[in-house]
């Protein structure tokens, strides 16, 4: 299953853009999901606990990812 | 009271901020008070001097959640009106970040509306800062900057 996965701030810098598409089993969880980008993305290895989103909602990292789904990580916030 | 999405103002913008415009979002005849937070470009951050701020945003989803906080706001505060907008992009020292602004009968519920209001947003709305600094740029990250990362 192809997700597209979207990644903020420094998490983007660091993958270098701000969409990509990970190829994971279905049925995989938002973790496993995110440790596949960390195993592509090696500058992202050191973020073991992202915030995690599915359609705009915040996720925990058991959440179940489907395709059609809206996924995304970013490190903590710091509007204001 | 309800709002109707149509009149709900909760955004995230490119373009200067008028703290007019939130202000008139959440007035009405019935409002005897509307309290503004205004979060400002600042030119230090521990201790460092802060030449300019980048503001990055997940801009569908922080819209969403500044509708939920602020339904969260008229529970606590019944009768509260919140109108929150957020700039992101390059912004300079003295530019406006953020303005919230909460309407209400009285002073004392639009004062604690808005406070919790912007509590919350730097608490939970994912949005970003990154600070340019004299000898290069930091993301922030955590609502009191703190670990920042550097670039």
């Amino acid at each position: 299953m192809k997700v597209q996965v979207l990644l903020f701030a420094r998490y983007a810098e660091r993958a270098g853009a701000p969409i990509v598409e990970i190829d994971v089993t279905d049925g995989s969880s938002l973790a496993a999901l995110w440790d596949e980008i960390r195993r592509r993305f090696p500058a992202l290895s050191g973020d073991a606990s992202p915030l995690m989103a599915i359609d705009r909602a915040y996720a925990t990292p058991d959440r179940q990812v489907a395709p059609g789904m809206e996924v995304a990580f970013f490190p903590p916030v710091s509007g204001g | 009271m309800t709002r109707s999405v149509v009149d709900a103002m909760f955004r995230i913008t490119r373009e200067p901020i008028s703290v007019l415009q939130a202000m008139g979002a959440v007035s009405g005849p019935d409002r005897g008070a509307v309290a503004t937070f205004c979060g400002v470009v600042r030119d230090h951050h521990r201790g460092r001097p802060v030449r300019s701020l980048e503001y990055h945003a997940y801009a569908p989803m922080a819209e969403r959640m500044f509708a939920e906080i602020a339904a969260e706001a008229a529970l606590r505060r019944p009768g509260t009106r919140i109108a929150v907008i957020h700039r992101v992009g390059a912004l300079q020292i003295g530019d406006l970040s953020v303005v919230v602004a909460a309407g209400s009968a009285h002073r004392a519920d639009a004062l604690a509306g808005c406070a919790f209001v912007i509590d919350a947003i730097k608490a939970r709305a994912p949005i970003w800062k990154k600070e340019f600094l004299e000898d290069g740029a930091v993301w922030l990250e955590g609502p009191d900057g703190c670990g920042p990362a550097a670039v």
